[in-house]
Order: C-alpha cells, then structure tokens, then sequence
C-alpha cells in the first residue's frame, strides 16, 4: 500500500497567516464598509451640524466638533461584536479553528486586524470632522487650528476610541458569543451605564467610556460646569482617559480569550 | 504521515455521555464509513478528533500529533463538519481564499477546487443563497483544499441529489486509493456499502464493531439486516411500531 504523500513546506502557520485569513474575512463582508461608512459620516455630518449652530466662541470648539465620534462608536462596538459572534451563528467558527487550531494566536489576529482597521477610519473621521466643524463654523467665529495647545491630542486621541471600542466589542463578542446580549451589553455598558451611575455617583460616572472620550479624550481643556459645579464629576485628565479606556478593551479581550482558549467551539 | 489512533475518546456534556471510551484505528489508502444511528456521538467524536471539543479523557492522534500541534492543519487533514459553515453574505471563492491564506495554500488552488466540487461558475455568489447541495459541495471544496493526507467528512452526501452523491463516490474512492485516510460519517448503510472497505460502527457513544463491509455483511441475511441487529441495543430515537391499518369498512 502507497501512502499518499503531501506536499507539507516547511514551517507552520503563524499570527500572519491567520491574520491574512481574517483580513480577507472582515473585507469580504459588506456590512464591514457600510457600517464603518455610515459611523464616519455621521461623525462628520453631526460635526456640520454642530458648527452651524455655534452662536459664539466662547466653549470648547474641539470639543464640539468632535461631538459626532460618540454615537459613531456604537458602530464600531457592534463591528467588533459581530466580527466575533457571526463565527458562532453562521458556523464558521469550526471552520476557522480547524485552519488554524491555536486559539490564542486567532484572537490576536482578529484584534489587530480589527484595529488596525477601526484605527485607520477612527482617525479619518476624527480629522474630517474636525476639520469640517471648523468650516462650517458662522462668520465671525475663529475655526480651532491643530498647531493650539491640545487640539492635536484631542483629535488624534478622538480617532483611537473607534479602535478601543471596537476592541471592546471583539472582547464582549468573545465572551458573550451571541449577537443580541453582546450587543445589549455593549450599548448598556457604553450608552447607558454613565447616566445610571451619575444618579448616584458622580465620580464613577468620569470612569464611563463616553464620559472619558467626551470629556476627557475629545477636550483642548479641562470641563467645567459652571453653575453646577459642586455636582460636577472630576473628569479624567486625557492620557490618563486613554489609559482606562485601553484598559476596559484589554480586560475583555483578556476575558474573551481566557474563555475562547477552553470552551468547546 | 502514517495513521490516525483514536485512544479511549470520551466526552461528556453535563450528565450525558457523547462519547464513551472510544478506541479505533484510521488506516491510509481505504474509504472507511462511520456509522451509527442518530445521536449516537459520530459528530462529536469528528469534533474531538479536530480539537474543537476538549475531551474529558483519551486523545486522538493525527501521524502521531495532536490536530492542534499539526503545523499546516488544512495541508494536513480536511474536515467537513457540516453543510452552510460559512457566513450567508460571503461568496464562496472569497470563503476558500480566507482559509486557503490562513495555511499558505496557493490562491490559484481556491478556483482549483471549485472547479473539482462543480461550482466553478458560482464563485463569486453569496454563499447564503446556495442550495443545501451546493453548500455541501463547498464545504467538500473546503476540505480538499490543502490536498491533504486526511479527509475527514461528517454526512458528506446529505443535500446531495443522485447525480451529486454518485460523483462523491467516485470522488472520495478515487482519493483514498492515491493512499489517503479518507472517513466518512453517515446513518445511511446503504451508501457506506457502496463506498467504504472498513466500517467504525458506535452505538450511543460506544465502538459496536470495527470491521470490514464483507465481515459485518456476512453477520446477517443482509448487511443491513446485520447492521441494525448490531445498533439495536443503542438506538436512541426509534419510532413506535405503524399503527395496524384498518379498513374504511371495518370503522362504518
């Protein structure tokens, strides 16, 4: 008896292999671009609105222009969430570790694909927006430039929530494994834990991933609230914003990929 | 790559036992059927063997590794786990494409397959519109397509019509006779009689007979005869005896 004998080349797979497998996989889907598109032009088209509507100069005009990015990152979440979950509704999943079986460096792949992804457009859509709140702004009333003291940052820090909410999602996608709570759980997370907890705690309300990237990320200068000042939350300085944001994405995926590493698929 | 040694298999999910210390061998350059009534733990058992499912005890073991150590896995082993894999909004070539670039495989191979299952000229549909036979087919364009050593295939002729279960006959003996382990799940003895040399017969979890076709067959009046004497004892789901028929006349 012959045994066939197969052209294995030397080596193994490795994360780039797996990442090319994911890249094909996120590109070839429609519902990627649309849904990418649809998140960037409504920053921008809320960033038109906003300038159209200032009245004065007084305010943080960044901070304006930048106020599309938080609806828009309900888009990227659910990207992320579904990058994930749609392997275990449509059954792919099995198909997907059978190609590459070591479930660690599959998850590694999808996050920087996903990333690297969300970044890219984050950051387009944070500069357009900015750029188009600041021309849309009434005559009379000076458009912020990036060269002013924290502009840069807020614009560039604006861009990196599409790509850690995005990762938040891979995360809860990883955990959850359905498509509904997922999402339930990250619009619950996101949109509606900072108006809870800022009934009853206004200092773990600044925690909340939309108050970080609307009052910390998005910021050319610290928030105020003027009359209601003595209710007012200490919001996070903007590294520091950046640093618990990154954290909250870290400790999903670290939940998603302790779990991905030993259930059944 | 020498065999494949299934070792004491067992799986649990909750109180039910799946698979029950399962032990068999795959042996290169045969069709072997895999056999068992439904619910009998023929899926699982292609699950653990594939890693997907960890088992509570026992390994399986492809050429002596693990399927996760297997360092090219799709240039390795080919599996069809089940019909419709695929998201519906995927064409099917951009489907292969991606698995083909998570193991190194050749682009040109993607309309190589494709072209071997039939589907040469659906490529670039949305895989969800696709009939369950020809899901079947890319899910069997899938398995071939690191032309490996090892084919492993769970109901591969459901959703299939007679033309398309003939030309998977023909396909699957002329690959296990180049030298290949080709396995091949199924309730239908009738099929497996047509394609298979030796049969892997389980029964709730548990091996029932390890045999050839000629050997099992020469057990009974018939093969089938012989088979579901074999898997009485384990049938799960059995319908109840057909009512008696009565006559219009006899009710009136």
């Amino acid at each position: 008896m012959t045994t066939f004998s197969a052209r294995v080349p030397a080596g193994r797979y490795r994360f780039r292999h797996a990442a090319r497998m994911e890249w094909i996989k996120l590109r070839s889907l429609r519902s990627t671009w649309w849904t990418l598109v649809v998140a960037a032009v409504g920053a921008v088209g809320i960033a038109v609105t906003v300038g159209l509507n200032t009245e004065n100069a007084a305010g943080d005009l960044t901070n304006n222009a930048l106020a599309g990015i938080i609806p828009s990152l309900l888009l990227t979440g659910v990207l992320g969430v579904v990058f994930m979950t749609s392997e275990y509704s449509s059954g792919m999943i099995r198909a997907t570790l059978a190609a590459i079986p070591r479930r660690p460096v599959l998850l590694a792949a999808k996050a920087a694909v996903l990333a690297v992804l969300a970044l890219t457009l984050g950051e387009a859509a944070a500069f357009i927006a900015f750029f188009a709140g600041g021309a849309t702004l009434p005559a009379g009333i000076a458009a912020p430039a990036l060269g002013q003291p924290g502009v840069l940052r807020a614009v560039l820090l604006s861009g990196t929530s599409f790509c850690l909410i995005g990762l938040l999602g891979l995360g809860l996608g990883a955990i959850i494994r359905h498509t509904a709570a997922a999402v339930a759980v990250l619009v619950g997370g996101v949109y509606l834990a900072p108006s809870i907890l800022g009934f009853a705690t206004h200092h773990i309300a600044a925690y909340t991933p939309i108050l970080i990237i609307g009052n910390s990320l998005s910021t050319t200068k610290p928030v105020l609230c003027g009359a209601a000042a003595a209710q007012c939350p200490h919001f996070l300085p903007p590294l520091a914003g950046l640093g618990v944001l990154c954290l909250y994405a870290a400790a999903a995926l670290g939940a998603g990929w302790w779990l991905f590493a030993r259930r059944d698929a | 790559m020498g065999m494949i040694e299934v070792r004491n298999l067992t799986k649990r999910y909750g109180g039910t036992i799946a698979v029950d210390a399962l032990s068999f061998d795959l042996r290169p350059g045969m069709v072997t059927g895999f056999l068992g009534p439904n619910g009998s733990g023929k899926s699982t058992t292609l699950r653990l063997i594939l890693g997907l499912d960890r088992p509570n005890a026992g390994q399986a073991r492809i050429g002596g590794r693990r399927y996760r150590d297997l360092r090219w896995p799709l240039r390795e082993a080919g599996a069809l786990l089940e019909a419709k894999a695929f998201p519906p909004g995927r064409s099917a070539r951009d489907h292969l494409a991606a698995l083909a670039a998570s193991n190194a495989i050749a682009r040109s191979r993607v309309d190589e397959v494709l072209g071997l299952v039939g589907l040469a000229g659906a490529g670039r549909r949305r895989a969800g519109k696709f009939s369950l036979g020809m899901a079947q087919r890319l899910g069997i364009a899938a398995a071939l397509l690191g032309d490996p050593p090892v084919l492993l295939l769970d109901e591969p002729v459901n959703g299939l019509d007679p033309a398309g279960i003939h030309w998977l006959r023909e396909l699957l003996t002329s690959l296990a006779r180049q030298g290949r382990i080709v396995f091949v799940s199924s309730h239908l003895i009738s099929e497996m009689a047509l394609m298979a040399e030796r049969l892997v017969v389980i029964g709730q979890g548990r091996l029932l007979a390890d045999t050839s076709v000629a050997e099992l067959a020469a057990r009974g009046p018939s093969l089938e005869a012989a088979f579901l004497d074999l898997t009485s004892g384990s049938t799960e789901y059995r319908a109840a005896q057909p009512p008696a028929v009565r006559h219009p006349e006899a009710s009136s």
